[in-house]
């Protein structure tokens, strides 16, 4: 959660009125943004933050730096492709660098669980160190709180980066017209799916990891390549890239109408989701991003990704539309549609 | 993917639709229920109506479990959990529908031990990782989950495992078809049978569909082919003045069921008497009940259950779009009140559930200045 210069001064009524915090709240979907938009936003951000990113731009002495953080608390602390440690530097370095920024430094809190083995603990900062020295980031501070045992589930990470912004490229959302290509850098849902298996509530077992990497190279490679024409950029996490697709048709007024054939999705991760009813569209993803290129350098934009490493997957997978204005349509082969809306609640499977 | 990419392929796809546009033709109007919730998710989810001609009405039944039970039932569930040392544990779909005091999500939230499982024996699983406490599975479905309800019973029978118990809401599809068919405002040509339930029933308890009420039948199957395949048969049916039921998912279901499923809720569930349904009121005979060989493992025979009866909310009209008699945006509440994020009829909760389908895959469409535009 990230806007613009706050303005204090002024705040708006606070429109959230849930009686209760639920897991929904923190699934990044629906009832994410409302928490954020209702209370957070008006209380914090002042009136009118425009459209919330995923990090803010902040002019220090005339010089503009983006600054985000971001908090994790996955369950299991590792699992195939990963773990917490990990997640907590690639996830900050990669909420900067969809903001076009390459993170420099990066603050680190640990919650402990009393209780929790050392051995864990020195796996994740290891962990965290090597993901630190990939990415070509410094972690420049910390702080460290432990909770009684049974407070906290053993360890919960909270990053903050700051970052320089990359020259040549803009982004913003009410930028995008009709007629942009949606681009995806890669296979969506590895990351989602392979927590739900991690945790071993379900029979069954695949061969998936997750996709946990920074993104930082790639995006630069994009803006290289296209940096004139990228009007957009996310990094599909919670909530998947439906949600992120959701926020971008409302903030632009436009639609999202994407080609079903076209979005790269394992097998494996095709097969869990008809298993269990899920939509990989709302699947979460840990080393995705998703970009809006204007037509003309959609062409350079794909065959740079696809040369770079990690990028042989990059697929155009969408355009935007004057209609559906504000929504996400799917397309398949055979003529058929539908809405794909943000993600409500947490993803449940059905039953039957 | 092997056995759904073949039922997705493009040039069979239009081929189905080409024989539908041809067999329908411009004369009359189709009206055909499918009585399956996935069969409701399912042409939602892949765009099956963009697809068929104008004269194919499809009215979604009331084959989605989470959808009919009664708000009392999961009060009634969620009242035994309040007991400390109670584990509640349910199918996901369950998880946010709302009783009076809150959805077992909320329930959750507020301090309750709610688990979410995948199958009976996960709850089974948790009895005997948790022997301090009770767990209490709260079962729901039609013909489809009960075996598995059926199974795990017998096996905690079988094992001693005492602390755990069913609170079984399962039901029965046949009678709910019946309760349709004899609501007057019911006008219907022919039913899109449904596909998972009949691998345990089988074919044949359709058959007084077909010889009484000369209406015909499909059996299908969930993929997009299978469902336009299924209008095909019946559109032939139609089109010949014939009644019969014909199977189209026979790579899943046999004509006589699954004897061994059917054995296993033979040996724990009897016939309730009558149960309510939401929106169709008090049906007999539509509903099981767990026979007194099992008694141990029955939590409205082992707990003080209150019997809690709640009235919809009177704007909300579940009942008739449960019935078909309307479309899910003709009631007063979708969209407004009513929303996946805060549902006030269980329709809009499951995933199969009318209105959450139409809500999260249709509704906006309609709004669309031009489909033509987009497809």
């Amino acid at each position: 959660m990230s806007a613009p210069a706050a303005v204090l001064a002024e705040s708006a009524p606070v429109r959230f009125r849930d009686p209760q915090i639920e897991m929904a709240h923190g699934a990044g979907g629906k009832a994410s943004r409302k928490l954020v938009e209702g209370l957070f936003a008006p209380l914090l951000f002042g009136a009118a933050p425009g459209p919330l990113g995923d990090a803010a731009h902040v002019d220090i002495n005339g010089t503009t730096v983006a600054i985000t953080t971001d908090s994790f608390v996955v369950k299991p602390l590792s699992f195939p492709g990963g773990s917490i440690g990990e997640l907590a530097v690639n996830g900050t370095v990669n909420d900067l660098a969809v903001s076009c920024a390459r993170a420099e430094a990066l603050v680190v809190t640990y919650v402990l669980e009393a209780g929790l083995s050392t051995q864990v603990l020195e796996a994740e900062v290891r962990a965290m160190a090597k993901a630190a020295r990939d990415a070509g980031v410094r972690i420049a501070a910390g702080d460290t709180k432990v909770v009684e045992h049974g407070k906290a589930d053993q360890m919960y990470v909270t990053t903050t980066g700051i970052g320089r912004l990359l020259p040549g490229v803009s982004i913003d959302p009410c930028s995008v017209r009709v007629g942009d290509k949606i681009l995806l850098s890669g296979p969506i849902g590895d990351h989602g799916i392979t927590i739900l298996l991690a945790r071993g509530e379900l029979d069954f077992e695949a061969d998936l990891r997750s996709d946990t990497r920074s993104v930082l190279s790639l995006v630069e490679t994009l803006i290289h390549a296209a940096g004139p024409g990228i009007r957009w950029m996310r990094d599909p996490t919670r909530g998947g890239a439906a949600t992120s697709l959701n926020e971008l048709a409302r903030d632009c007024g436009l639609g999202m109408v994407l080609f079903e054939d076209q979005i790269p999705v394992r097998n494996t991760v095709r097969g869990a989701c008809e298993l269990l009813g899920l939509d990989p569209l709302h699947i979460a993803n840990e080393g995705q991003f998703l970009a809006v290129v204007s037509p003309e350098y959609a062409d350079a934009a794909i065959n740079a990704l696809s040369l770079a490493p990690g990028g042989s997957e990059a697929q155009v997978i969408g355009e935007v539309r004057e209609q559906p204005a504000g929504t996400v349509l799917v397309t398949t082969l055979y003529g058929g549609s539908r809405i794909v809306d943000m993600l409500v609640g947490d993803p449940l499977p059905r039953i039957c | 993917m092997r056995f759904v990419d073949e039922f997705r392929e493009p040039g069979l796809i239009s081929k189905a639709a080409e024989e539908i546009r041809r067999l329908a033709g411009t004369e009359r109007h189709y009206r055909m229920m499918e009585v399956c919730g996935g069969h409701t998710h399912a042409i939602y989810r892949f765009g099956l109506k963009d697809i068929l001609p104008e004269n194919i009405e499809l009215i979604h039944g009331p084959g989605c479990p989470v959808c009919v039970l009664p708000m009392g039932r999961i009060d009634d569930g969620l009242s035994i959990a309040q007991q400390s040392d109670v584990i509640f544990a349910a199918f996901g779909d369950m998880m946010r529908v709302p009783g009076t005091q809150g959805s077992p999500l909320e329930h959750k939230a507020r301090g309750m031990d709610v688990r979410i499982v995948y199958s009976p024996s996960d709850a089974l699983k948790l009895a005997r990782l948790n022997p301090d406490k009770h767990v209490m599975f709260f079962a729901i479905g039609f013909e489809t989950t009960a075996p598995s309800t059926a199974l795990t019973m017998m096996r905690a029978k079988a094992e001693g495992i005492r602390n755990f118990s069913v609170f079984c809401n399962h039901v029965t599809i046949i009678p709910a078809i019946r309760a349709i068919l004899d609501s007057p405002d019911m006008r219907l040509d022919a039913f899109i049978g449904p596909g998972h339930v009949s691998t345990v029933i089988g074919c044949r308890p359709y058959e007084w569909i077909a010889q009484n009420e000369r209406k015909p039948i499909v059996v299908s199957g969930f993929e997009p082919l299978d469902m336009l395949q299924s209008i095909v048969m019946l559109l032939r049916q139609l089109k010949a003045g014939e009644a019969r039921v014909e199977n189209q998912y026979k790579r899943v279901v046999p004509w006589e069921g699954n004897r061994a499923a059917l054995r296993a809720m033979a040996e724990v569930f009897q016939l309730r008497p009558y149960f309510e349904w939401r929106g169709l009121g008090f049906i007999s005979q539509s509903a099981l009940r767990i026979n007194d060989k099992y008694a141990e493992w029955d939590a409205e025979q082992r707990f003080a259950v209150p019997g809690i009866r709640v009235t919809d909310p009177k704007a909300a009209q579940c009942g008739e779009v449960l019935k078909g008699v309307l479309k899910p945006h003709q009631c007063k509440l979708f969209g407004r009140e009513c929303t996946p994020e805060h549902p006030i009829g269980a329709l809009m909760v499951s995933s199969e559930g009318s209105c959450a389908a139409y809500h999260n895959y249709e509704h906006r469409k309609a709004a669309m200045v031009s489909l033509n535009s987009v497809a």
